[in-house]
């Protein structure tokens, strides 16, 4: 088969491929290599402090934290939002669709950037809260916001389409055979799609594990209690201390390896390609 | 299909009649989950942004045009947009390479490429950022030979588009990919054998069916690289008026509780996003009318 599928001569053949692996491993290899390299430069010891010091340990849990809250509450509104629009017919559904995408073409910062507008101290709601003692900006309410903000279409886009290709013949089957609308969800569409779902859910919670630019706006960056794993990456580094920084890094590089792993066992093993493109 | 989510959703699932807003079906939770869906979409994302907006236009136009349009923020949008657009432009060209190489060749450890064409996707940008920084610095990997060339990478505008790059590069290779995947070989013999040349194949029959979906994956990258934020501030320097871009100066001004400078310049970032929104929803259906052909 190598011989039959392009019309290219050898040399060209080989020529182009060596083009797009050099390219690919000057920007793509070299950067996640190098994290492990400068993590590890200052040997096991110090990269194993880095990681176990009291406010890695606070950033870490308050990632897996976020990322515990962000993500069901996005697979709940992706499956509600598939379910209304894949199952349905009701006018204005590209609109809405176009709507779930905006996120993604949001600029982080300005995806922060909101939620201060609602909730900081000159926000619409500002007063009110401080009046009543609720924090939401620079604590852990405004960063779980501006994470399920930026991860809001995820879920929902990944379903929508698989969910439409797939109709609800199967699902009107089973209500007709007396099956509940809530019975139909689980055993039927529910096996349907599982490998979407999980699709979905990955990307999901690696960028919510990850997000920098809309929680780095939120938080206030108060060690200990309002840093996630990527802003204690960025404060350590300010600080000139590259070894634990890229150590703690190293963690996070570790999460998008795994992701990756994890993604393309569905494509491989259950021939699941993702249907909402990635972001 | 990286674009089907609007083709596909637009046209009902099945031929039966509407009457009134939702057409008859055996199914039940329309009113739940659409009531939800709408609520929830108003609650997180639709109200909040709308914040934006409101603000801005409570500011009066000549302080809009004054935090909004002034010098630093002007050249803020510049480095922003062209580095995004030169990003979007290098990995117009090797994205394609690469979805090609995909696509049409067979190597050992294929899989394992394919599968890291989607790192950016999952690494956090934070970390790219520091990494890419430590890489083009002067006593880095690469910076160690760049910078005796006079090639400065970190700290400049080149950094800029080189993180760019980084993060727009999956974006044109998923989009051409499976377009690619649909030609097949077959067209090419075909075109081919009445006669045409290996470079009159490309230029009057592949490039013109991949385009809408080239396109597309450009107009991807670009917008997803005039936003980006934590890839970028490691390796930019963030010299006002050189290497400050758009997204930075919003927190700058945050940081000072300038909070109208920063909403007035969200809003003009709003507004470019939502422009190229509608472009790429634009490519996309015209990649999609192609398809149908």
């Amino acid at each position: 088969m190598a011989a039959g599928r392009t019309s290219e001569g050898r040399i060209a053949r080989a020529a182009l491929l060596s083009v797009a692996m050099v390219f690919l491993a000057l920007f793509l290899l070299l950067p996640l290599v190098s994290v492990f390299v400068e993590a590890l430069k200052g040997g096991v010891g110090v990269y194993v402090e880095s990681v176990t010091q009291p406010d890695a340990i606070a950033a870490i849990k308050l990632t897996l934290l976020v990322a515990a809250i962000a993500v069901p509450v996005n697979v709940a509104f992706g499956l509600a939002a598939a379910w209304a629009i894949a199952k349905f017919d009701f006018p204005g559904k590209s609109i809405l669709i176009t709507f779930i995408d905006l996120p993604f073409s949001v600029s982080p910062v300005v995806s922060g950037l909101i939620y201060v507008l609602l909730f900081g101290a000159q926000g619409w709601f500002g007063e009110w809260l401080a009046a009543n003692d609720v924090d939401i900006i620079f604590a852990v309410p405004g960063i779980v916001l501006a994470t399920i903000f930026v991860t809001f279409p995820f879920v929902a886009r990944e379903l929508i389409p698989l969910m439409t290709e797939q109709g609800r013949g199967d699902e009107e089957a089973a209500v007709s055979l007396g099956a509940s609308g809530w019975q139909a969800f689980w055993h039927v569409t529910l096996p349907n799609i599982r490998w979407g779902l999980l699709y979905g859910v990955l990307l999901c919670n690696a960028r919510a594990m990850g997000e920098f630019g809309a929680v780095s706006v939120v938080s206030g960056h108060i060690r200990g209690r309002t840093n996630t794993m990527p802003l204690h990456v960025e404060i350590l580094y300010n600080e000139y201390n590259f070894a634990a920084a890229f150590a703690v890094a190293s963690l996070l590089a570790l999460l998008a390896l795994l992701t990756l792993v994890l993604k393309s066992a569905l494509e491989w093993r259950y021939g699941y390609h993702g249907k909402g493109g990635g972001h | 299909m990286t674009t089907g989510s609007l083709a596909l959703a637009a046209s009902p699932p099945h031929g039966s009649r509407r009457r009134g807003f939702v057409e008859r079906t055996a199914l039940p939770g329309f009113g739940l989950t659409f009531g939800f869906t709408l609520a929830w979409l108003c609650l997180i994302v639709l109200i909040p942004l709308s914040a934006v907006f409101i603000r801005t236009a409570g500011m009066g136009w000549s302080e809009f045009v004054a935090v909004a349009l002034s010098e630093r923020a002007l050249s803020a949008y510049k480095v922003s947009f062209g580095t995004a657009f030169a990003a979007a432009c290098v990995n117009g060209i090797f994205g394609l390479l690469i979805a090609w190489v995909l696509v049409r060749h067979d190597f050992a450890g294929k899989r394992i490429v394919s599968a890291l064409v989607d790192l950016p996707f999952a690494l956090p940008t934070a970390v790219a950022g520091i990494a890419l920084t430590a890489l083009y610095a002067g006593n880095g990997w690469l910076g160690q030979f760049l910078v005796p060339l006079g090639i400065d990478v970190a700290f400049t505008p080149l950094g800029i588009v080189v993180a760019l790059i980084f993060i727009g590069l999956p974006f044109v290779v998923r989009s051409v990919e499976p377009v690619l995947a649909d030609i097949g070989p077959e067209i090419e013999e075909a075109a081919q054998s009445l006669g045409a040349s290996r470079l009159q194949t490309m230029r009057r029959v592949i490039l013109p069916a991949i385009l809408p979906a080239w396109l597309t994956g450009f107009a991807m990258a670009l917008a997803r690289g005039v936003g980006e934020y934590g890839s970028v501030i490691f390796i930019a320097g963030n010299m006002p008026f050189r290497s400050e871009i758009a997204p930075l100066l919003i927190v700058t001004q945050l940081e000072q509780y300038d909070y109208a400078g920063a909403t007035a310049i969200a809003a003009v970032m709003l507004v470019i996003s939502f422009a190229l929104l509608l472009l790429i929803n634009l490519l996309q259906a015209w990649a999609r009318s192609r398809s149908i052909d």
